[in-house]
């Protein structure tokens, strides 16, 4: 019989501890796919950050270091200074990236530092409870938010993606989303194209990945995926934000 | 050996590419610009790799990505960058990360001056950022002990896994003095098995600065109290210059233990029984031969750029046998010969009659 689908080898053989719902796991499998696929499991090292997302250094069978909250880019820098034949990529949730490490993720793209960075976007703090992200969406109700996101106090949700994009040193920058398949697949070539623009040396390299917390939003799995493509997709689109020197790759 | 003329800020940074460091990452501030500005030019010609970092916060953990391959690496700041970089200091101490971080300190607190100042003892020997941990802590009293401390900061470093911190002061950083570049000889080092470089054929490794599990955690710390333990037993170092048998007993280090130097030199010639001792150490501190030392002492006076922080240890050390003085300036006041010695003069007369 053939074989048509199995775990890459460079997934563990794990349950994940994500909650129900949750895309964590479904970033990480593709991420471990590409990494199989591309043949550079052993000389692959991943940041992981602070958050739900730390955890990925549990699941993906590559070397790991893992520091303080929104410090991996500087991490991921010291590390690929270090070993510039090495491939290094971060994995970080929006806390993580887009509020207490702004200034290293900013930074670490402005050098053109040739690094990836996965960076899971819930719209909400998972692992502390529920709180206000940056990400989180006007008027969406969270821990400290009650009443929804009023801009007058908290300002507007960080489009971290086009942020990015106008800077000079990053190469690719991308967003999507893993709530249908045909999404997934679209996914895993951006993941594939980030990876290929660091080992190529264009530059810095970020796919921003949508992802649901039905947990703290409270919700159902499916109630999840439904808010997120009605009202996360409108204020982030996907799809490649920046492409920069290669030729022949195409949008998905 | 040939002698060179060179400034503190830039012999440390010539010792440490001499030492083998080949990574340093950055952020200007005054006192220590000669250091990333030497390294600027001069790690790239041995292959190494000099980056200017957004912030102290970023350096500190680029420190760490490099630790952890392996490498031997460092930073430079001054007290408000230094105290940027303790949330990174924490997480090299858990992860049990080898780094050198030099500090020429100066007048704090908050912004402060740039004029020299000892007043971030505290926050070197004591832990400085969150949990229980400590640094290695190096105070160097003149530019070739800066030199000389550099080499031994990477190999203590590398021994015990462990960040140091080399805690010198802007007068340090900007004075010229003749140098040798020694190169010493150390023990040979275990293999840095633990390094992070990509699983190649074997298995994969992690290096992580936390455990969610109680008993885990405690077992980290318990491992790092063991190691500390290791270091007072074996690495206490410190100095001493003068009478053999003195009545006074000068404590200072760093740029005032050359100062109580010539102090001793200049009461000895008036006839008053002095000596030096000189903490080279100051984590571990040599508590052990400051107790022996103040035996028969008829006081200890300590003497800081701060107002009374290494007086701490001091008092612990020697565990009330000896009344201890203390005399300090702060802020970039430097206290002088003819103050230091006014001042032993009052004690012999009013404190302790002899």
């Amino acid at each position: 019989m053939k074989v048509v689908f199995e775990r890459p080898k460079t997934l563990l053989e794990k349950p994940f501890t994500y909650c129900p719902g949750c895309h964590h796991g479904l970033a990480q499998r593709l991420i471990a796919e590409v990494i199989e696929e591309l043949d550079i499991a052993d000389r692959t090292i991943g940041v992981g950050p602070i958050g739900c997302s730390v955890y990925i250094y549990e699941f993906i069978d590559v070397d790991f270091v893992v520091g303080a909250h929104g410090r991996a880019p500087a991490i991921a820098t010291g590390i690929k200074r270090s070993l510039p034949d090495r491939i290094v990529f971060s994995y970080q949730g929006d806390g993580d990236i887009a509020a207490i490490g702004t200034a290293e993720i900013i930074h670490a793209a402005n050098r053109g530092e040739l690094i990836t960075a996965f960076f899971v976007n819930n719209a909400v703090f998972g692992m502390t409870g529920g709180q206000m992200a940056p990400t989180t969406l006007l008027g969406q109700k969270t821990k400290t938010t009650p009443l929804g996101r009023d801009p007058q106090v908290h300002g507007f949700p960080f489009r971290l993606g086009e942020c990015l994009s106008v800077l000079e040193g990053s190469a690719y920058i991308a967003r999507v989303a893993l709530t249908r398949p045909q999404f997934i697949r679209q996914a895993k070539e951006c993941i594939r194209k980030a990876f290929l623009t660091q080992m190529e040396g264009r530059g810095f390299s970020l796919v921003e990945i949508l992802s649901p917390c039905p947990t703290n939003w409270g919700m159902s799995p499916k109630e999840a995926v439904d808010w997120l493509e009605e009202k996360m997709i409108p204020y982030f689109p996907l799809g490649e934000l920046k492409v920069k020197g290669c030729d022949s790759r195409e949008a998905p | 050996m040939e002698k060179i003329l060179m400034r503190g800020n830039e012999a440390v940074a010539e010792a440490a590419v001499r030492a083998g460091c080949r990574l340093y990452f950055g952020y200007p501030i005054t006192p220590q610009n000669e250091i990333s500005e030497y390294l600027s030019l001069r790690l790239p010609q041995v292959g190494g790799v000099f980056l200017q970092a957004e912030s102290e916060v970023a350096a500190i953990h680029m420190v760490y990505g490099a630790a952890a391959t392996g490498a031997r690496v460092m930073t430079s700041s001054s007290g408000p960058g230094v105290s940027l970089m303790q949330e990174g200091l924490s997480c090299l101490a858990a992860a049990e990360l080898p780094c050198v971080v030099v500090n020429m300190s100066r007048g704090g607190p908050g912004v402060g001056n740039i004029q020299p100042a000892q007043s971030d003892y505290f926050q070197a020997v004591k832990g400085g950022g969150h949990g229980d941990y400590r640094l290695i802590v190096l105070a160097p009293s003149t530019v070739q002990e800066l030199v000389d401390l550099t080499y031994r900061a990477f190999y203590l470093a590398d021994k015990y896994r462990n960040p140091v911190e080399i805690l010198g002061d802007g007068m340090l950083g900007q004075m010229m003095e003749p140098v040798t570049f020694r190169e010493p000889e150390f023990p040979p080092l275990p293999p840095k098995d633990w390094a992070i470089r990509g699983k190649g054929g074997g298995h994969r490794k992690w290096i992580v600065c936390l455990d969610l599990d109680p008993k885990g955690l405690e077992e980290l710390n318990l491992k790092l109290q063991r190691k500390y333990r290791l270091l007072e037993e074996q690495e206490a170092n410190y100095d001493t210059f003068g009478d053999p048998e003195p009545e006074i007993l000068l404590v200072g280090f760093g740029t005032v233990g050359r100062i109580l130097k010539s102090v001793v030199r200049e009461g000895m010639r008036e006839g008053l029984k002095l000596a030096l001792f000189r903490p080279i150490t100051l984590f571990p501190f040599p508590r052990a031969a400051l107790f022996e030392k103040a035996k028969g002492v008829k006081g200890i006076l300590v003497v800081e750029m701060n107002l009374g922080q290494m007086l701490e240890d001091v008092e612990l050390a020697v565990r009330g046998k000896v009344p201890v003085f203390f005399l300090g300036h702060t802020g970039g006041v430097i206290p002088t010969v003819s103050e230091i010695l006014e001042h032993v003069h009052g004690l012999l007369r009013e404190e302790i009659r002899v």
